[in-house]
Protein backbone atom coordinates (compact mmCIF):
# COMPACT_ATOMS: atom_id res chain seq x y z
CA UNK A 1 0.00 0.00 0.00
CA UNK A 2 1.26 3.71 -0.88
CA UNK A 3 0.45 5.75 1.64
CA UNK A 4 1.62 9.23 -0.24
CA UNK A 5 -0.93 9.92 -3.04
CA UNK A 6 0.79 10.37 -6.24
CA UNK A 7 -0.50 12.09 -9.41
CA UNK A 8 -1.53 10.08 -12.21
CA UNK A 9 0.48 9.28 -14.87
CA UNK A 10 1.76 12.15 -16.85
CA UNK A 11 2.03 9.69 -20.25
CA UNK A 12 -2.05 9.05 -19.99
CA UNK A 13 -4.07 6.18 -19.37
CA UNK A 14 -2.30 2.76 -20.85
CA UNK A 15 -4.51 -0.11 -22.05
CA UNK A 16 -3.50 -3.95 -20.98
CA UNK A 17 -4.81 -7.18 -21.85
CA UNK A 18 -5.85 -9.53 -19.28
CA UNK A 19 -6.64 -12.48 -21.25
CA UNK A 20 -9.09 -12.05 -24.58
CA UNK A 21 -12.09 -11.00 -22.55
CA UNK A 22 -11.24 -8.32 -20.63
CA UNK A 23 -9.10 -4.69 -21.44
CA UNK A 24 -7.44 -2.83 -18.40
CA UNK A 25 -7.37 0.77 -18.94
CA UNK A 26 -4.63 1.72 -16.54
CA UNK A 27 -4.69 5.54 -15.40
CA UNK A 28 -1.79 4.79 -12.32
CA UNK A 29 -0.10 2.38 -10.02
CA UNK A 30 -1.38 4.09 -6.44
CA UNK A 31 -3.48 4.47 -4.40
CA UNK A 32 -4.44 7.89 -5.20
CA UNK A 33 -8.40 9.49 -4.76
CA UNK A 34 -7.57 11.75 -7.91
CA UNK A 35 -7.18 8.75 -10.52
CA UNK A 36 -10.33 6.66 -8.67
CA UNK A 37 -12.39 9.52 -10.00
CA UNK A 38 -10.94 9.46 -13.64
CA UNK A 39 -11.41 5.15 -13.71
CA UNK A 40 -14.80 6.09 -12.76
CA UNK A 41 -16.05 8.81 -15.09
CA UNK A 42 -14.48 6.28 -17.68
CA UNK A 43 -16.40 3.77 -16.53
CA UNK A 44 -19.67 6.54 -16.14
CA UNK A 45 -18.86 7.50 -19.86
CA UNK A 46 -18.74 3.67 -21.13
CA UNK A 47 -21.96 2.65 -19.39
CA UNK A 48 -23.71 5.75 -21.18
CA UNK A 49 -22.15 4.56 -24.56
CA UNK A 50 -22.37 1.03 -24.10
CA UNK A 51 -21.15 -1.23 -27.28
CA UNK A 52 -22.73 -4.29 -27.79
CA UNK A 53 -20.41 -7.27 -25.83
CA UNK A 54 -19.66 -5.50 -22.91
CA UNK A 55 -20.10 -7.41 -20.03
CA UNK A 56 -19.12 -5.70 -16.80
CA UNK A 57 -17.04 -2.32 -15.57
CA UNK A 58 -15.12 -3.20 -12.89
CA UNK A 59 -13.37 0.13 -11.71
CA UNK A 60 -10.52 -0.23 -9.11
CA UNK A 61 -8.53 2.14 -7.51
CA UNK A 62 -6.41 2.82 -10.33
CA UNK A 63 -7.70 0.98 -13.40
CA UNK A 64 -10.84 -0.13 -15.21
CA UNK A 65 -11.13 -3.45 -16.18
CA UNK A 66 -13.70 -3.39 -19.08
CA UNK A 67 -15.39 -7.52 -19.37
CA UNK A 68 -16.60 -8.50 -22.86
CA UNK A 69 -17.33 -11.17 -24.97
CA UNK A 70 -14.90 -12.05 -27.71
CA UNK A 71 -17.49 -13.63 -29.87
CA UNK A 72 -19.49 -10.49 -30.05
CA UNK A 73 -16.72 -7.90 -30.07
CA UNK A 74 -12.70 -7.62 -30.95
CA UNK A 75 -10.62 -6.16 -29.28
CA UNK A 76 -9.78 -3.81 -31.72
CA UNK A 77 -13.30 -3.10 -31.82
CA UNK A 78 -13.59 -2.35 -28.29
CA UNK A 79 -10.51 -0.30 -28.29
CA UNK A 80 -11.64 2.16 -30.91
CA UNK A 81 -14.79 2.79 -28.45
CA UNK A 82 -12.57 3.30 -25.58
CA UNK A 83 -10.40 5.74 -27.02
CA UNK A 84 -12.34 9.05 -27.74
CA UNK A 85 -13.82 8.40 -24.03
CA UNK A 86 -10.56 8.63 -22.50
CA UNK A 87 -10.89 12.41 -21.81
CA UNK A 88 -14.30 12.35 -21.12
CA UNK A 89 -15.13 14.00 -17.64
CA UNK A 90 -18.79 13.26 -17.04
CA UNK A 91 -20.57 14.21 -13.79
CA UNK A 92 -20.25 11.38 -11.46
CA UNK A 93 -22.48 13.01 -8.86
CA UNK A 94 -25.14 12.46 -10.56
CA UNK A 95 -25.44 9.02 -9.60
CA UNK A 96 -24.17 9.79 -6.11
CA UNK A 97 -26.06 7.94 -3.22
CA UNK A 98 -25.07 8.89 0.44
CA UNK A 99 -25.41 6.21 3.00
CA UNK A 100 -25.48 7.39 6.80
CA UNK A 101 -24.49 4.35 8.73
CA UNK A 102 -24.80 3.37 12.71
CA UNK A 103 -21.42 2.14 13.76
CA UNK A 104 -20.77 0.99 17.37
CA UNK A 105 -17.24 2.00 17.74
CA UNK A 106 -17.64 0.53 21.94
CA UNK A 107 -16.37 -2.76 23.60
CA UNK A 108 -16.55 -6.35 21.60
CA UNK A 109 -17.79 -4.38 18.53
CA UNK A 110 -14.52 -2.58 18.34
CA UNK A 111 -11.78 -5.47 19.27
CA UNK A 112 -8.66 -3.34 17.67
CA UNK A 113 -9.52 0.14 18.60
CA UNK A 114 -7.41 0.53 21.60
CA UNK A 115 -4.19 -0.59 19.53
CA UNK A 116 -4.99 1.48 16.99
CA UNK A 117 -5.04 4.37 19.31
CA UNK A 118 -2.01 3.70 21.07
CA UNK A 119 -0.62 2.85 17.44
CA UNK A 120 -1.21 6.60 16.31
CA UNK A 121 -0.73 7.80 19.56
CA UNK A 122 -4.43 9.43 20.35
CA UNK A 123 -6.93 8.50 22.39
CA UNK A 124 -9.76 6.26 21.35
CA UNK A 125 -12.24 8.74 20.88
CA UNK A 126 -9.99 11.02 18.73
CA UNK A 127 -10.20 7.65 16.42
CA UNK A 128 -14.06 7.80 16.07
CA UNK A 129 -14.19 11.40 15.79
CA UNK A 130 -11.86 11.20 12.96
CA UNK A 131 -13.35 8.06 11.08
CA UNK A 132 -16.69 9.79 11.52
CA UNK A 133 -16.14 13.14 10.96
CA UNK A 134 -16.24 13.02 6.93
CA UNK A 135 -18.02 11.60 3.93
CA UNK A 136 -15.95 8.42 2.87
CA UNK A 137 -16.43 7.71 -0.76
CA UNK A 138 -16.39 4.26 -2.07
CA UNK A 139 -13.99 3.74 -4.55
CA UNK A 140 -14.42 0.02 -5.35
CA UNK A 141 -16.17 -3.26 -4.64
CA UNK A 142 -14.05 -6.47 -4.16
CA UNK A 143 -12.88 -9.20 -2.26
CA UNK A 144 -16.04 -10.39 -1.18
CA UNK A 145 -19.68 -9.55 -2.73
CA UNK A 146 -20.33 -6.50 -1.16
CA UNK A 147 -17.22 -5.29 0.52
CA UNK A 148 -16.37 -1.68 -0.38
CA UNK A 149 -13.44 -0.11 -0.17
CA UNK A 150 -13.98 3.48 1.22
CA UNK A 151 -11.70 6.99 1.76
CA UNK A 152 -9.53 9.01 2.14
CA UNK A 153 -9.26 8.58 5.75
CA UNK A 154 -7.16 11.47 7.48
CA UNK A 155 -3.55 10.52 7.40
CA UNK A 156 -4.08 9.38 11.34
CA UNK A 157 -5.06 5.91 9.80
CA UNK A 158 -2.03 5.32 7.30
CA UNK A 159 -1.53 2.07 8.96
CA UNK A 160 -0.25 -0.83 7.69
CA UNK A 161 -2.32 -4.27 7.83
CA UNK A 162 -1.81 -6.08 10.72
CA UNK A 163 1.14 -9.08 10.27
CA UNK A 164 -1.16 -11.54 10.62
CA UNK A 165 -4.58 -11.68 9.53
CA UNK A 166 -7.33 -12.75 11.68
CA UNK A 167 -8.45 -16.75 10.36
CA UNK A 168 -12.45 -15.39 11.25
CA UNK A 169 -13.65 -11.73 10.83
CA UNK A 170 -17.38 -11.73 11.93
CA UNK A 171 -19.56 -9.85 8.95
CA UNK A 172 -20.31 -6.13 9.53
CA UNK A 173 -17.02 -5.56 10.66
CA UNK A 174 -15.69 -2.08 10.06
CA UNK A 175 -12.46 -2.04 9.78
CA UNK A 176 -9.31 0.39 8.69
CA UNK A 177 -5.61 0.35 7.02
CA UNK A 178 -3.67 2.06 4.38
CA UNK A 179 -5.99 5.40 4.65
CA UNK A 180 -9.37 3.39 3.69
CA UNK A 181 -12.13 1.71 5.38
CA UNK A 182 -13.97 -1.41 4.77
CA UNK A 183 -16.89 -3.93 5.74
CA UNK A 184 -16.77 -7.51 6.12
CA UNK A 185 -19.77 -8.80 4.26
CA UNK A 186 -19.74 -12.38 5.58
CA UNK A 187 -17.41 -14.73 7.34
CA UNK A 188 -13.82 -13.83 6.20
CA UNK A 189 -10.15 -14.31 6.85
CA UNK A 190 -8.67 -10.31 7.13
CA UNK A 191 -5.70 -8.32 7.81
CA UNK A 192 -7.22 -5.16 8.89
CA UNK A 193 -8.09 -3.29 11.96
CA UNK A 194 -11.81 -3.84 13.15
CA UNK A 195 -12.23 -0.25 14.77
CA UNK A 196 -16.31 -0.49 14.97
CA UNK A 197 -19.73 -2.79 14.26
CA UNK A 198 -22.26 -1.70 12.53
CA UNK A 199 -25.85 -3.34 12.49
CA UNK A 200 -26.41 -2.74 9.01
CA UNK A 201 -25.49 -5.95 6.29
CA UNK A 202 -23.73 -4.84 3.69
CA UNK A 203 -24.85 -7.56 1.56
CA UNK A 204 -27.79 -9.60 2.66
CA UNK A 205 -29.15 -12.42 0.27
CA UNK A 206 -32.92 -11.91 1.05
CA UNK A 207 -33.14 -8.31 0.37
CA UNK A 208 -34.31 -7.78 -3.49
CA UNK A 209 -31.01 -5.56 -3.72
CA UNK A 210 -28.88 -7.82 -2.12
CA UNK A 211 -25.77 -5.37 -2.20
CA UNK A 212 -25.92 -1.98 -0.58
CA UNK A 213 -23.37 0.12 -2.35
CA UNK A 214 -21.49 0.38 -5.17
CA UNK A 215 -18.68 2.27 -6.19
CA UNK A 216 -19.10 6.01 -6.38
CA UNK A 217 -21.30 5.98 -3.34
CA UNK A 218 -20.58 8.39 -0.10
CA UNK A 219 -21.17 6.82 3.79
CA UNK A 220 -21.22 8.62 6.54
CA UNK A 221 -20.65 6.56 9.93
CA UNK A 222 -22.33 7.37 12.65
CA UNK A 223 -21.11 6.59 16.02
CA UNK A 224 -24.20 4.66 18.34
CA UNK A 225 -23.86 3.28 21.62
CA UNK A 226 -24.09 -0.89 22.07
CA UNK A 227 -27.44 -0.58 23.22
CA UNK A 228 -28.47 1.26 19.94
CA UNK A 229 -26.49 -1.31 17.97
CA UNK A 230 -28.40 -4.57 19.77
CA UNK A 231 -32.07 -2.40 19.60
CA UNK A 232 -31.38 -1.60 15.25
CA UNK A 233 -29.71 -5.51 15.02
CA UNK A 234 -32.81 -6.61 16.21
CA UNK A 235 -34.81 -4.49 14.05
CA UNK A 236 -32.80 -5.07 10.94
CA UNK A 237 -33.48 -9.12 11.63
CA UNK A 238 -37.01 -8.65 11.88
CA UNK A 239 -37.12 -6.52 8.10
CA UNK A 240 -38.09 -3.30 10.07
CA UNK A 241 -35.06 -1.11 9.97
CA UNK A 242 -35.00 1.88 7.09
CA UNK A 243 -31.18 2.21 6.10
CA UNK A 244 -31.09 6.16 5.54
CA UNK A 245 -30.12 7.12 1.84
CA UNK A 246 -29.67 10.40 0.78
CA UNK A 247 -29.53 10.61 -3.09
CA UNK A 248 -28.53 13.89 -5.44
CA UNK A 249 -26.48 15.22 -2.93
CA UNK B 1 -43.28 -32.78 -4.62
CA UNK B 2 -40.39 -33.84 -7.48
CA UNK B 3 -37.22 -34.26 -6.50
CA UNK B 4 -33.53 -35.70 -6.72
CA UNK B 5 -32.67 -37.56 -3.43
CA UNK B 6 -28.96 -36.84 -2.86
CA UNK B 7 -28.08 -40.37 -1.68
CA UNK B 8 -24.29 -39.83 -2.04
CA UNK B 9 -22.80 -36.44 -3.00
CA UNK B 10 -19.24 -37.62 -4.35
CA UNK B 11 -16.43 -35.15 -3.40
CA UNK B 12 -18.23 -31.56 -4.11
CA UNK B 13 -21.28 -31.94 -5.54
CA UNK B 14 -22.36 -27.98 -6.70
CA UNK B 15 -25.56 -26.37 -8.73
CA UNK B 16 -23.92 -24.05 -11.11
CA UNK B 17 -24.44 -22.75 -14.64
CA UNK B 18 -22.91 -20.04 -16.38
CA UNK B 19 -22.28 -17.87 -13.08
CA UNK B 20 -22.84 -14.27 -13.13
CA UNK B 21 -20.39 -12.38 -15.09
CA UNK B 22 -22.32 -8.66 -15.12
CA UNK B 23 -21.88 -8.23 -10.89
CA UNK B 24 -18.26 -8.06 -10.79
CA UNK B 25 -18.11 -4.61 -9.82
CA UNK B 26 -20.19 -5.42 -6.86
CA UNK B 27 -17.66 -7.15 -5.75
CA UNK B 28 -19.67 -10.74 -6.76
CA UNK B 29 -17.12 -13.90 -8.30
CA UNK B 30 -18.63 -15.17 -11.43
CA UNK B 31 -18.35 -18.40 -10.04
CA UNK B 32 -20.07 -21.16 -12.84
CA UNK B 33 -19.29 -23.80 -14.26
CA UNK B 34 -15.14 -25.15 -14.03
CA UNK B 35 -15.76 -26.69 -17.47
CA UNK B 36 -18.88 -24.40 -19.24
CA UNK B 37 -18.24 -26.48 -22.69
CA UNK B 38 -19.58 -29.75 -20.39
CA UNK B 39 -22.41 -27.49 -19.06
CA UNK B 40 -23.49 -26.54 -22.08
CA UNK B 41 -23.04 -29.90 -24.08
CA UNK B 42 -24.89 -31.83 -21.32
CA UNK B 43 -28.01 -29.68 -21.19
CA UNK B 44 -27.98 -30.13 -24.95
CA UNK B 45 -28.29 -33.23 -24.63
CA UNK B 46 -31.40 -33.07 -22.37
CA UNK B 47 -33.29 -30.80 -24.25
CA UNK B 48 -32.59 -27.48 -21.75
CA UNK B 49 -31.25 -23.82 -22.72
CA UNK B 50 -27.53 -24.53 -22.86
CA UNK B 51 -26.82 -22.37 -19.76
CA UNK B 52 -29.11 -23.60 -17.78
CA UNK B 53 -27.80 -24.62 -13.73
CA UNK B 54 -26.76 -28.43 -13.73
CA UNK B 55 -25.05 -30.59 -11.45
CA UNK B 56 -21.21 -30.03 -11.16
CA UNK B 57 -19.20 -33.44 -10.22
CA UNK B 58 -15.32 -33.03 -9.05
CA UNK B 59 -13.62 -35.70 -8.95
CA UNK B 60 -16.22 -38.70 -7.62
CA UNK B 61 -19.74 -38.56 -8.45
CA UNK B 62 -22.35 -38.89 -6.77
CA UNK B 63 -25.36 -41.46 -6.11
CA UNK B 64 -29.12 -40.02 -6.81
CA UNK B 65 -32.30 -41.35 -6.76
CA UNK B 66 -35.52 -40.36 -8.67
CA UNK B 67 -38.43 -39.08 -7.09
CA UNK B 68 -40.64 -37.80 -9.55
CA UNK B 69 -42.54 -39.51 -12.52
CA UNK B 70 -39.73 -39.33 -15.12
CA UNK B 71 -36.26 -37.68 -15.66
CA UNK B 72 -34.04 -37.29 -18.43
CA UNK B 73 -30.94 -36.61 -17.68
CA UNK B 74 -27.20 -36.49 -19.28
CA UNK B 75 -23.57 -36.31 -18.28
CA UNK B 76 -20.36 -34.53 -20.24
CA UNK B 77 -17.58 -33.59 -19.48
CA UNK B 78 -15.70 -36.53 -19.22
CA UNK B 79 -16.21 -40.55 -20.12
CA UNK B 80 -17.41 -41.88 -16.73
CA UNK B 81 -20.08 -44.26 -17.15
CA UNK B 82 -23.44 -43.18 -15.76
CA UNK B 83 -24.41 -46.68 -13.77
CA UNK B 84 -28.02 -47.50 -13.09
CA UNK B 85 -28.21 -49.25 -10.14
CA UNK B 86 -30.72 -52.31 -9.19
CA UNK B 87 -31.11 -55.42 -9.76
CA UNK B 88 -29.65 -55.84 -13.17
CA UNK B 89 -27.34 -52.78 -13.07
CA UNK B 90 -26.69 -50.77 -16.38
CA UNK B 91 -23.59 -48.83 -17.51
CA UNK B 92 -24.16 -46.33 -20.01
CA UNK B 93 -22.22 -44.43 -21.79
CA UNK B 94 -21.61 -40.58 -20.69
CA UNK B 95 -22.99 -38.21 -23.00
CA UNK B 96 -26.01 -39.63 -23.81
CA UNK B 97 -29.50 -38.74 -23.03
CA UNK B 98 -31.17 -41.27 -20.49
CA UNK B 99 -34.63 -41.02 -19.36
CA UNK B 100 -35.18 -42.90 -15.33
CA UNK B 101 -38.19 -43.49 -13.51
CA UNK B 102 -39.27 -42.82 -9.76
CA UNK B 103 -37.45 -44.72 -7.60
CA UNK B 104 -34.51 -45.53 -9.74
CA UNK B 105 -30.78 -44.98 -8.29
CA UNK B 106 -28.43 -44.05 -10.41
CA UNK B 107 -25.01 -42.76 -9.78
CA UNK B 108 -21.48 -41.51 -11.68
CA UNK B 109 -18.18 -43.27 -9.61
CA UNK B 110 -15.11 -41.91 -10.06
CA UNK B 111 -14.28 -39.62 -13.05
CA UNK B 112 -11.49 -41.74 -14.80
CA UNK B 113 -10.23 -38.82 -16.97
CA UNK B 114 -10.69 -35.59 -15.62
CA UNK B 115 -11.62 -33.43 -12.33
CA UNK B 116 -14.82 -32.10 -13.87
CA UNK B 117 -18.14 -33.27 -15.25
CA UNK B 118 -21.56 -32.15 -15.98
CA UNK B 119 -24.73 -33.84 -15.01
CA UNK B 120 -28.06 -31.84 -16.34
CA UNK B 121 -31.32 -33.09 -15.36
CA UNK B 122 -34.15 -31.72 -18.16
CA UNK B 123 -36.50 -28.48 -17.17
CA UNK B 124 -33.53 -27.79 -14.48
CA UNK B 125 -33.56 -27.16 -10.74
CA UNK B 126 -36.11 -25.05 -9.16
CA UNK B 127 -34.13 -22.96 -7.31
CA UNK B 128 -34.10 -19.53 -6.89
CA UNK B 129 -31.93 -17.17 -8.92
CA UNK B 130 -29.30 -14.56 -7.32
CA UNK B 131 -28.05 -11.81 -9.80
CA UNK B 132 -29.40 -13.80 -12.66
CA UNK B 133 -27.75 -17.01 -11.81
CA UNK B 134 -27.97 -20.08 -9.92
CA UNK B 135 -24.61 -20.98 -9.10
CA UNK B 136 -23.17 -22.26 -6.14
CA UNK B 137 -20.75 -19.55 -4.78
CA UNK B 138 -19.97 -21.51 -1.54
CA UNK B 139 -17.39 -19.04 -0.06
CA UNK B 140 -20.50 -16.44 0.73
CA UNK B 141 -23.06 -18.97 0.71
CA UNK B 142 -24.60 -17.76 -2.61
CA UNK B 143 -27.25 -19.37 -4.59
CA UNK B 144 -27.50 -22.88 -5.63
CA UNK B 145 -28.82 -25.36 -3.26
CA UNK B 146 -28.50 -23.54 0.04
CA UNK B 147 -25.50 -21.59 -1.06
CA UNK B 148 -23.72 -24.67 -0.28
CA UNK B 149 -22.37 -27.77 -1.63
CA UNK B 150 -24.99 -31.01 -1.76
CA UNK B 151 -25.29 -33.35 1.10
CA UNK B 152 -26.50 -36.36 1.74
CA UNK B 153 -30.04 -36.63 2.27
CA UNK B 154 -30.83 -33.17 0.16
CA UNK B 155 -34.02 -33.45 -1.63
CA UNK B 156 -32.89 -31.27 -4.56
CA UNK B 157 -36.24 -29.71 -6.29
CA UNK B 158 -36.98 -30.52 -10.09
CA UNK B 159 -38.99 -28.11 -12.42
CA UNK B 160 -40.17 -30.98 -14.17
CA UNK B 161 -42.11 -33.79 -12.37
CA UNK B 162 -41.81 -36.02 -15.66
CA UNK B 163 -39.69 -36.18 -19.25
CA UNK B 164 -41.56 -35.40 -22.30
CA UNK B 165 -41.47 -38.51 -24.02
CA UNK B 166 -39.07 -38.61 -27.33
CA UNK B 167 -36.27 -40.04 -28.41
CA UNK B 168 -33.20 -40.26 -26.67
CA UNK B 169 -29.59 -38.35 -28.35
CA UNK B 170 -26.16 -38.81 -27.82
CA UNK B 171 -23.48 -36.80 -29.04
CA UNK B 172 -21.41 -37.93 -32.17
CA UNK B 173 -18.55 -37.44 -31.02
CA UNK B 174 -16.61 -37.00 -27.96
CA UNK B 175 -12.92 -35.93 -28.88
CA UNK B 176 -13.92 -32.60 -27.73
CA UNK B 177 -12.31 -34.18 -24.42
CA UNK B 178 -8.94 -35.18 -26.19
CA UNK B 179 -7.31 -32.10 -26.72
CA UNK B 180 -3.91 -31.44 -25.56
CA UNK B 181 -1.18 -29.18 -25.79
CA UNK B 182 -0.25 -25.92 -24.00
CA UNK B 183 -2.41 -23.99 -22.76
CA UNK B 184 -2.39 -20.53 -24.51
CA UNK B 185 -2.23 -17.08 -22.61
CA UNK B 186 -1.85 -13.71 -23.05
CA UNK B 187 0.98 -11.81 -21.06
CA UNK B 188 -0.66 -9.17 -19.05
CA UNK B 189 -1.47 -7.56 -17.72
CA UNK B 190 1.26 -7.49 -14.96
CA UNK B 191 4.28 -8.33 -17.52
CA UNK B 192 6.23 -5.99 -16.66
CA UNK B 193 6.50 -6.75 -12.67
CA UNK B 194 8.39 -10.01 -14.21
CA UNK B 195 12.27 -10.16 -15.45
CA UNK B 196 12.63 -11.33 -19.16
CA UNK B 197 14.41 -14.54 -17.69
CA UNK B 198 11.06 -15.12 -15.53
CA UNK B 199 8.41 -14.58 -19.07
CA UNK B 200 10.83 -16.77 -20.84
CA UNK B 201 11.31 -19.85 -17.84
CA UNK B 202 7.41 -19.80 -17.75
CA UNK B 203 6.54 -20.29 -21.25
CA UNK B 204 9.35 -22.81 -21.47
CA UNK B 205 8.57 -24.91 -18.77
CA UNK B 206 6.46 -27.69 -17.84
CA UNK B 207 4.26 -27.27 -14.58
CA UNK B 208 2.31 -29.67 -12.43
CA UNK B 209 -1.12 -28.69 -10.68
CA UNK B 210 -0.76 -29.85 -7.29
CA UNK B 211 -3.44 -30.44 -4.38
CA UNK B 212 -3.96 -27.01 -3.83
CA UNK B 213 -6.64 -27.02 -6.37
CA UNK B 214 -10.26 -25.82 -5.87
CA UNK B 215 -12.90 -23.81 -7.89
CA UNK B 216 -11.14 -20.59 -7.21
CA UNK B 217 -7.98 -21.57 -8.29
CA UNK B 218 -4.77 -24.14 -8.77
CA UNK B 219 -1.67 -23.75 -7.33
CA UNK B 220 1.40 -25.06 -9.76
CA UNK B 221 4.81 -26.31 -8.60
CA UNK B 222 7.62 -26.02 -11.38
CA UNK B 223 10.14 -23.19 -12.01
CA UNK B 224 10.11 -20.08 -9.70
CA UNK B 225 9.72 -16.98 -11.03
CA UNK B 226 11.46 -14.06 -10.14
CA UNK B 227 9.57 -10.69 -10.09
CA UNK B 228 11.31 -7.19 -11.21
CA UNK B 229 9.15 -5.00 -9.13
CA UNK B 230 7.89 -6.68 -6.13
CA UNK B 231 4.84 -8.96 -5.73
CA UNK B 232 2.53 -6.48 -4.22
CA UNK B 233 0.38 -4.33 -6.36
CA UNK B 234 -2.57 -1.78 -5.65
CA UNK B 235 -5.50 -4.00 -6.49
CA UNK B 236 -7.10 -4.29 -9.88
CA UNK B 237 -9.40 -6.24 -11.64
CA UNK B 238 -9.06 -10.35 -12.17
CA UNK B 239 -10.68 -12.53 -14.96
CA UNK B 240 -10.52 -16.17 -15.08
CA UNK B 241 -7.80 -18.29 -16.31
CA UNK B 242 -5.71 -15.42 -14.69
CA UNK B 243 -2.05 -16.95 -13.35
CA UNK B 244 -1.20 -14.58 -10.49
CA UNK B 245 2.08 -15.13 -8.72
CA UNK B 246 2.39 -14.26 -5.23
CA UNK B 247 5.74 -14.22 -3.46
CA UNK B 248 6.62 -17.82 -3.65
CA UNK B 249 6.90 -17.37 -7.25
CA UNK B 250 4.88 -20.00 -7.89
CA UNK B 251 1.68 -19.82 -10.37
CA UNK B 252 -1.51 -19.66 -9.18
CA UNK B 253 -4.07 -19.95 -12.28
CA UNK B 254 -7.78 -19.03 -11.15
CA UNK B 255 -10.47 -20.28 -12.02
CA UNK B 256 -14.56 -19.68 -11.55
CA UNK B 257 -14.90 -18.59 -7.74
CA UNK B 258 -12.08 -16.53 -8.06
CA UNK B 259 -11.95 -12.70 -6.45
CA UNK B 260 -13.24 -9.80 -8.64
CA UNK B 261 -9.85 -7.94 -7.46
CA UNK B 262 -6.50 -8.78 -6.70
CA UNK B 263 -3.19 -7.18 -5.38
CA UNK B 264 -1.01 -9.92 -6.65
CA UNK B 265 0.59 -8.84 -9.98
CA UNK B 266 -0.48 -11.08 -12.74
CA UNK B 267 1.69 -12.12 -15.65
CA UNK B 268 -0.88 -13.95 -17.97
CA UNK B 269 -4.14 -14.99 -18.47
CA UNK B 270 -5.51 -18.09 -20.09
CA UNK B 271 -7.72 -17.29 -23.08
CA UNK B 272 -11.07 -18.42 -23.07
CA UNK B 273 -10.91 -21.10 -25.87
CA UNK B 274 -8.67 -22.90 -23.33
CA UNK B 275 -11.00 -22.34 -20.30
CA UNK B 276 -12.97 -25.35 -20.58
CA UNK B 277 -9.95 -27.78 -20.62
CA UNK B 278 -8.29 -25.74 -17.94
CA UNK B 279 -11.29 -26.43 -15.54
CA UNK B 280 -10.71 -30.19 -16.08
CA UNK B 281 -7.04 -30.67 -14.91
CA UNK B 282 -6.19 -32.75 -11.99
CA UNK B 283 -3.40 -32.52 -9.22
CA UNK B 284 -0.49 -34.18 -11.13
CA UNK B 285 -1.29 -33.24 -14.77
CA UNK B 286 1.77 -31.39 -16.57
CA UNK B 287 0.15 -28.18 -18.05
CA UNK B 288 2.57 -25.95 -20.28
CA UNK B 289 2.14 -22.83 -21.52
CA UNK B 290 2.32 -20.89 -24.72
CA UNK B 291 2.27 -17.40 -25.87
CA UNK B 292 -0.22 -16.12 -28.45
CA UNK B 293 -1.34 -12.59 -29.49
CA UNK B 294 -5.25 -11.17 -28.98
CA UNK B 295 -5.62 -11.83 -32.22
CA UNK B 296 -4.69 -15.83 -32.65
CA UNK B 297 -7.00 -15.72 -29.22
CA UNK B 298 -9.91 -14.37 -31.00
CA UNK B 299 -9.88 -16.84 -33.59
CA UNK B 300 -9.84 -19.91 -31.46
CA UNK B 301 -12.75 -19.12 -29.71
CA UNK B 302 -14.61 -18.42 -33.04
CA UNK B 303 -13.45 -22.54 -33.52
CA UNK B 304 -14.09 -23.64 -30.24
CA UNK B 305 -17.59 -22.17 -30.73
CA UNK B 306 -17.98 -23.29 -34.27
CA UNK B 307 -16.71 -26.48 -33.40
CA UNK B 308 -18.97 -26.64 -30.08
CA UNK B 309 -22.22 -25.47 -32.66
CA UNK B 310 -21.42 -28.40 -34.64
CA UNK B 311 -21.20 -31.11 -32.02
CA UNK B 312 -24.50 -29.28 -30.77
CA UNK B 313 -26.47 -29.50 -34.01
CA UNK B 314 -24.66 -33.21 -34.68
CA UNK B 315 -26.49 -34.90 -31.78
CA UNK B 316 -27.94 -38.23 -33.47
CA UNK B 317 -30.20 -40.31 -31.85
CA UNK B 318 -29.31 -42.71 -29.06
CA UNK B 319 -30.58 -46.73 -28.89
CA UNK B 320 -32.95 -46.78 -26.10
CA UNK B 321 -31.49 -48.28 -23.59
CA UNK B 322 -33.79 -51.28 -22.10
CA UNK B 323 -35.59 -50.68 -19.35
CA UNK B 324 -36.46 -54.35 -18.73
CA UNK B 325 -38.63 -53.91 -15.66
CA UNK B 326 -40.78 -51.41 -17.67
CA UNK B 327 -39.99 -53.84 -20.68
CA UNK B 328 -41.53 -56.56 -18.62
CA UNK B 329 -44.67 -54.43 -17.56
CA UNK B 330 -45.03 -54.12 -21.11
CA UNK B 331 -44.93 -57.77 -22.06
CA UNK B 332 -47.39 -58.46 -19.32
CA UNK B 333 -49.83 -56.07 -20.89
CA UNK B 334 -49.43 -56.82 -24.18
CA UNK B 335 -49.62 -60.85 -23.15
CA UNK B 336 -52.74 -59.82 -21.75
CA UNK B 337 -54.11 -58.64 -24.52
CA UNK B 338 -52.99 -61.37 -26.90
CA UNK B 339 -54.71 -63.82 -24.51
CA UNK B 340 -57.84 -61.60 -25.02
CA UNK B 341 -57.56 -61.96 -28.89
CA UNK B 342 -56.90 -65.31 -29.03
CA UNK B 343 -59.72 -66.37 -26.47
CA UNK B 344 -62.24 -64.06 -29.22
Amino acid sequence: MVSEPKTEDPAGPVFLSAGDTALVVQYGETVDPAINRRVRMLAAALADSRPEGIVDLVPTMRSLMIHYDPLVLSRAALTEAVRPLLEARPDLARTTRRWRIPVCYEGECAPDLEAVAETCGVEAGEIVRQHSGLDQEVFMMGFLPGFPYLGLLPELFDLPRRPEPRVKVPPRSISVAARQTTIYTVDSPGGWHLIGRTPVDFYDPRRTEPILVAAGDRVRFEPIAIEAYHRIRKAVEAGKFEIQVDSKI
Amino acid sequence: MNVINILSPGLNLTVQDMGRPRHQHLGVPVSGALDPEALRLANALVGNPETAAALEIRMLGPTLEVQADTVRVALAGSRAPLEILGQDPVSLPAHQSVTLSRGQQFRVGALPDGLTAVLAVEGGFALAEIYGSRSTYTRAGIGGFEGRALREGDLLPLNKGEAPARGERRLADETYLDRRGPFRVILGPQRDFFTDAAVALFLSSPYRVTREADRMGMRLDGPVLSHARGYNIVSDGIVTGAVQVPGTGLPIVLLADHQTTGGYPKLAAVVSADIPRLGRLRPGDEIRFEEISVEQAEQAVRERETALRRLIDGMIPAGAWLDEAALYRENLISGIVRDGEQAS
